[in-house]
């Protein structure tokens, strides 16, 4: 265990890009340069402290971090056991954690000379982070975004045309975030000197999921000093809870606990419709088996064949067929426990926020949620729980209306 | 030493440029593919490219990611694939068969297994896109070892630095995709790629393959005139998608491999 100091839970990915068997680099050998040359500018990026300034003040004074962390009075009285805290990532600029990688990412492609950024995005949110940075520096910005989802979460591409970006909708397969993927793919093998990949979460080939885990691991640093100056000196949580699509939000929450032992922690898969064989969810862990996509081994949802199968979630950000490989390999290792919330759920715990907390969250948060309604009133008081309230859902306010069957009438 | 080592060392003593056709299996379903496939050697083709239909082929343009989709639909699969190859070989026993596709319908079935089933079936090759030589240990040195080639494709990215490490663990030829993009894109200019092809071939015996882009049969003899021979995929799939019969799909092969040839 961590506290031998010998073996650690944070010293992944190896040279190889792997964390235990998942991660790597299965690229085309258009790209393998490519991303070889990104490892080696990130690495190089990662120890100089100008690369850390220059972040730290976007972040305090572009995204308005420290993002709080909000004892949950009503919500923990409500459910009668342990005590809930919120990481109010949700109050970020651009109302989701995606920034917090998206400026590392910006700030690195600028420093490499490249000046068009290119994104997939399903949710939207990624794709408006981006599409934000962009018009800060004034690069040029596409989008890439499955047909299906442009549709259902259209006020985030009207936001990203207004910011200036170019908004692919993504018709090859069927229209989803990992067909929006591919395209970004192949729009990179296309224009490989002057584009950036920014890639929205800890997946893709080495070295993107460490390289988006270490910018999203503010979040839990900030959690680490938050919760010990509201309760103590010293005061761990007891256990960590975030959504999981890819994975970003719940690595940027965990990974500065992996080696404290008395840190639960539990990702929340997105189980749709059911985790059963009609495969009507996105729960990769739960309902997947190990397989190569988008530059990485990881779990992922696929029939006996080896073909990709479409997931399904009421919610765009996390309906993704896969999910980061070091999430992959901390499942297999035992170190975090995974679950699925069902659509059902999240809309119970979407609705609890709103009238308990004043919060509207987003639907991908509302399945974090969920399940602590489900632990929290069988822990005692003491327990504490950091969940990742990490976006808002003003997005989302069109597809739960439609849920819930009140007419928005637009 | 593999079929297509001795086609391609038949094809050098003759002083003639070697024509490789891609087809995707089962596409638009398994008995007109293999129809195709059954008539490629006698349209004048040396090496007979068959893509495995995967939902997610990233280096594909349209044309190819459509013909993939075909097949699925139609429910091609992996088994069905090396059925095809083993109907071939019943009757053409010297035409080198080389797979081309993804990893995760392989990796899904098991290496080992895969091999065995692959060289059973009388494949003779392996092209598969996303596994760069970084990730040699999953299937480029057990398929060596099982004695089917491993074929790696370099790019205009591809640099001097790198060059050894693509070319280390390929055996076959050498596939040099002469742009930066996907299948179906925009063809290079013949003057622009003699001197890629030239700089991998004083570093490696291995015949020189170009591909990507070539739609015509003038395409199909500049493009061979500078290398040991070129590859013709999404101009073929086309045909096939435009609901072309097997003779006039033939047909159009049989021009593109006398261009190649005339080379
Ligand atoms: C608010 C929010 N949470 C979570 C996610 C899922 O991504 P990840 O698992 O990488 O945090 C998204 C993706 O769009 C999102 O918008």
């Amino acid at each position: 265990m961590a506290e031998d100091g010998i073996n650690s839970f944070m010293t992944g990915p190896d040279d190889k890009g792997r964390f235990g068997q998942f991660g790597g680099r299965f690229v085309s050998e258009t790209l393998m340069p490519l991303i070889l040359e990104l490892e080696e500018r990130y690495e190089h990026a990662k120890t100089d402290p100008t690369f850390w300034a220059e972040m730290d003040w976007l972040w305090q004074h572009y995204v308005g971090r420290p993002s709080p962390l909000y004892y949950a009075e009503r919500l923990t009285e409500a459910l009668g056991g342990a005590k809930i805290y919120l990481k109010r990532d949700e109050l970020n600029h651009t109302g989701a954690h995606k920034i917090n990688n998206v400026l590392g990412q910006i700030i690195l492609a600028r420093r490499m000379g490249k000046t068009r950024i290119i994104a997939e995005t399903g949710a939207g949110q990624h794709g408006v982070a981006t599409a934000t940075v962009c018009a800060k520096f004034g690069l040029q910005c596409v989008v890439y975004m499955g047909a299906h989802d442009v549709e259902r979460q259209a006020p985030n591409v009207f936001r990203m045309k207004l910011l200036g970006a170019t908004v692919v909708p993504v018709t090859s397969g069927r229209g989803t975030l990992k067909d929006a993927m591919n395209d970004a793919l192949r729009d990179w093998v296309t224009n490989v000197r002057d584009t950036f990949y920014c890639i929205g979460t800890v997946a893709g080939p080495h070295p993107y999921p460490a390289m988006v885990r270490d910018f999203q691991s503010i979040i839990g640093k900030e959690v680490r000093w938050q919760l010990a100056e509201q309760e103590g000196a010293g005061r761990l949580p007891d256990t960590l809870i975030a959504a999981i699509g890819g994975g970003s939000n719940a690595m940027g929450l965990f990974y500065p606990f992996l080696d404290d032992p008395t840190v639960n922690i539990i990702g929340v898969e997105a189980g749709g419709r059911g985790v059963d064989d009609r495969m009507e969810h996105c729960a990769s862990l739960t309902g997947g088996r190990p397989g190569v996509l988008h530059g990485n081994r990881t779990y992922l949802l696929q029939d006996d064949d080896g073909q990709i199968l479409e997931g399904y979630s009421i919610s765009a950000g996390l309906d993704y067929p896969g999910i980061g490989p070091e999430h992959a390999w901390l499942h297999d290792i035992g170190r975090a426990q995974y679950v699925s919330i069902t659509d059902k759920e999240a809309l119970e715990a979407f609705q609890l926020s709103c009238k308990l907390e004043g919060i509207i969250p987003a639907l991908e948060p509302a399945h974090a949620l969920a399940h602590v309604m489900k632990i929290a009133p069988t822990l005692p008081r003491e327990h504490i729980i950091v969940m990742n309230m990490c976006g808002r859902g003003d997005k989302d306010i069109v597809t739960v209306a439609k849920h819930l069957g009140f007419d928005m009438k637009v | 030493m593999t079929r297509i080592d001795a086609k391609f060392a038949a094809l050098r003593a003759e002083g003639k440029k070697g024509f490789v056709a891609y087809m995707m299996a089962g596409d638009p379903d398994m008995a007109t593919s293999l129809a195709i496939m059954q008539g490629m050697p006698g349209a004048g083709v040396d090496v007979i490219e068959l893509g495995m239909p995967f939902t997610d082929p990233m280096a594909d343009g349209p044309t190819i990611q459509l013909a993939g989709q075909r097949a699925l639909e139609g429910g091609q699969t992996l088994q069905m694939t090396l059925d095809m190859v083993a109907a071939f070989r019943a009757t053409d026993t010297t035409t080198p068969i080389v797979l081309m596709g993804y990893y995760n319908p392989i990796y899904s079935r098991g290496v080992d297994r895969f091999l065995a089933d692959a060289k059973a079936a009388g494949i003779d090759g392996l092209i598969v896109v996303d596994l760069p030589p970084e990730e040699d240990d999953e299937l480029c040195l057990p398929a060596q070892a099982a004695g089917l080639n491993f074929i790696r494709l370099a790019t205009p990215t591809t640099d001097a630095k790198r060059l050894p490490t693509v070319l280390q663990n390929t055996s076959g030829f050498v596939y040099y995709v002469s742009i930066t993009g996907i299948t179906g894109a925009a063809a290079a200019e013949a003057a622009h790629v003699a001197p890629e092809v030239a700089r991998i071939k004083a570093a490696t015996d291995l015949p020189v393959i170009v591909g990507f882009g070539i739609r015509t049969p003038d395409n199909a003899r500049d493009i061979a005139g500078i290398a040991d021979g070129c590859v013709v995929g999404s101009a073929i799939v086309a045909e096939i998608a435009a609901g072309k019969s097997v003779d006039q799909v033939l047909a159009f092969v049989k021009g593109l491999a006398d261009g190649a040839h005339s080379a």
